[in-house]
């Protein structure tokens, strides 16, 4: 077995890093960098059920160790996903995850009931979205509004499902046990965080919606927190993410008990920027004498 | 289109805030393409996007103004220091397309792809004349009159050139098409200037990028129709008039 080798719900990875949504399109603009299908999975960009055209405007500004992004979940839908972007994906040899997000419960599971029939290995709930109907507070932050939504996609969605939190929830670890109980295979957190930036000549937000989400190596302790809380608190995988940028920070995460994490803003870095995670985790087991990672997950 | 991280040439200061640093690099560069450049030690999390302003087959040469923190990084850089280099990435012009006479049209920074297209250009044995609008002082102005063989300069002081926006010196009609790369408000009067003589127009945008490869969608710009075209991906060059200036 490699030693990086992952289980993860029933699916096996060929190690624990998977890239996140949102941050690596759907592989194909990657692989004149890398071989794609070095990486434990992928994730695709956030999808909903009708194609969205995202936000107008400045949609990115960078912050100390971080970035605020706007894009406002601008993906092609989830029919048009399954029938154009997935088949580009499922050429790389790796796990496939779609993630899927909706305004409305309704929106979420017609999306997922489409994805049940798809040849996707993993569906990843993205909750962070806002509500339509509820006055646009995000699913992702009461965990009575999250248990509805995820209670209603289990029902259409029979693979593995994932649910990925924001961390503005209330309570992250009652988040988690809510999904949980839900129905969720595995829980991964974290999305972005609120972040605001002003620009001081013009004396106005720099985005048009003020507010935006925060990730980057910035928000790592916060995430690593999180994890560490919700891993000690759902019987079911964790996926950690937030921050990841090198081998070392993805081992700090599966110390603090995640079964895999996933890398996001890094991918910007420098395009090849997982396969070098990869192999700095490697160096570090060879180096600490551990053959496997569940030797070290959870260990603190 | 590889990402490597090299030694650089040399980083020098040619006028107040615009830097010229040379790269090693092989293989093929279009006219108007760019790289993401970050140095790997910086503080900066993310690279920047900066255009081809001269390319020999062996040395990459950029023109960068400085505005802030992954820029001023690249200001300190010296010769033998590591630079990250991905690219060339974007469409570039469509130089095998154009016929006649072309204009050039640069304004401040956005002169330095105009050399190299302007090289690209006549190598390929086409007819061109450079325009640039400055706000003072000109910079590369000897290098780009050398490449095009043919330069007029407009300065916002008067003190060189003609007195006044590069506009103000540019007669679309004379031309087959229209090239241009400067400040989004020169961008968009270059194209109603073009749109109403009837000369085909390409603007070279520029945007903040994160990936600059097409995959994270941070950088797009909305066209006619409402849709975002990515800066990075499918351009940064579009036909004038399919951008919604702002
Ligand atoms: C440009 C950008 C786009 C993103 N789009 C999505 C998305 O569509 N769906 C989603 O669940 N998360 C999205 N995210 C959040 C990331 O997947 C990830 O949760 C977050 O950025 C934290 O990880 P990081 O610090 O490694 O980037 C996006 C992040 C960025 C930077
Ligand atoms: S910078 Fe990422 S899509 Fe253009």
């Amino acid at each position: 077995m490699h030693k990086l080798e992952t289980t993860l719900c029933d699916l096996t990875l060929k190690n624990p890093i998977i890239t996140a949504s949102g941050t690596f399109g759907y592989g194909e603009e990657f692989s004149p960098y890398m071989d794609v299908s070095r990486l434990g999975g992928i994730c695709s960009k956030g999808l909903t059920l009708n194609p969205k055209e995202g936000n107008y405007g400045v949609r990115m500004w960078e912050t100390p160790s971080g970035m605020l992004n706007s894009v406002g979940l601008q993906n092609p839908g989830v029919a048009h996903f399954i029938e154009n972007e997935l088949p580009i994906m499922r050429k790389f040899d790796t796990a496939i995850i779609a993630n899927m997000g909706g305004g409305t419960i309704e929106e979420y599971v017609e999306g997922a009931a489409l994805l049940d029939k798809a040849d996707i290995d993993m569906l990843e709930l993205n909750i962070s979205c806002p509500n339509v109907k509820e006055g646009g507070m995000a699913f992702g932050i009461k965990a009575d509004v999250a248990w509805r939504v995820v209670n209603q996609v289990r029902k259409v969605y029979r693979g593995k499902m994932m649910v990925k939190l924001s961390p503005n929830a209330e309570d992250i670890v009652a988040m988690a046990v809510a999904c949980e109980e839900a129905g969720a295979d595995a829980i991964s957190l974290i999305n972005t965080l609120k972040g605001t930036a002003i620009d001081v000549y013009k004396r106005k937000p720099v985005f048009r919606n003020t507010v935006a989400g925060l990730s980057g190596p910035a928000i790592k302790p916060v995430a690593l927190r999180m994890v560490w809380e919700v891993a000690k608190a759902v019987e079911v995988p964790v996926v950690g993410l937030g921050g990841i940028a090198t081998g070392m920070d993805a081992i700090e995460f599966i110390m603090a008990g995640a079964t895999a994490v996933q890398v996001g803003t890094a991918n910007f870095v420098r395009p090849h920027i997982c396969l070098d995670i990869i192999e700095e985790m490697e160096a570090f087991m060879e180096s600490q004498g551990i053959q496997e990672l569940s030797e070290i997950r959870g260990c603190i | 289109m590889p990402c490597n991280t090299v030694p650089i040439g040399s980083n020098k200061e040619i006028s107040p805030g615009v830097w010229r640093l040379e790269a090693p690099f092989s293989g093929d560069i279009r006219a108007g393409q760019f790289f993401m450049l970050k140095c790997p030690e910086g503080a900066a999390l993310l690279p920047r996007a900066i255009s081809v302003c001269d390319y020999d087959g062996e040395t990459v040469t950029f023109l960068y103004q400085v505005v802030g923190r992954g820029t001023g990084e690249l200001s300190r850089l010296q010769a033998g220091d590591k630079l990250t280099l991905t690219g060339p990435l974007g469409n570039g012009f469509p130089v095998e397309e154009l016929q006649g006479k072309i204009a050039l049209v640069g304004g401040g920074i956005g002169v330095a792809p105009m050399v190299y297209t302007a090289k690209v250009l006549r190598q390929m044995g086409k007819d061109v004349h450079a325009l640039c609008g400055y706000r003072d002082v000109p910079f590369y102005a000897d290098e780009l009159e050398q490449a095009a063989g043919a330069l007029d300069i407009a300065t916002e002081t008067g003190n060189h050139g003609a007195k006044g926006f590069v506009t103000g010196i540019l007669e679309p009609s004379r031309y087959d098409a229209v090239l241009c790369c400067g400040p989004e408000p020169m961008m968009k009067a270059v194209t109603g200037q073009c749109m109403a003589a009837g000369t085909p127009v390409y603007v070279s945008l520029e945007n903040k990028m994160a990936c600059g490869i097409g995959a994270c969608l941070v950088c797009t710009c909305a066209d006619k129709d409402g849709k975002n075209r990515r800066t990075c991906k499918d351009g940064p060059v579009f036909r004038g008039e399919e951008i919604d200036f702002a």
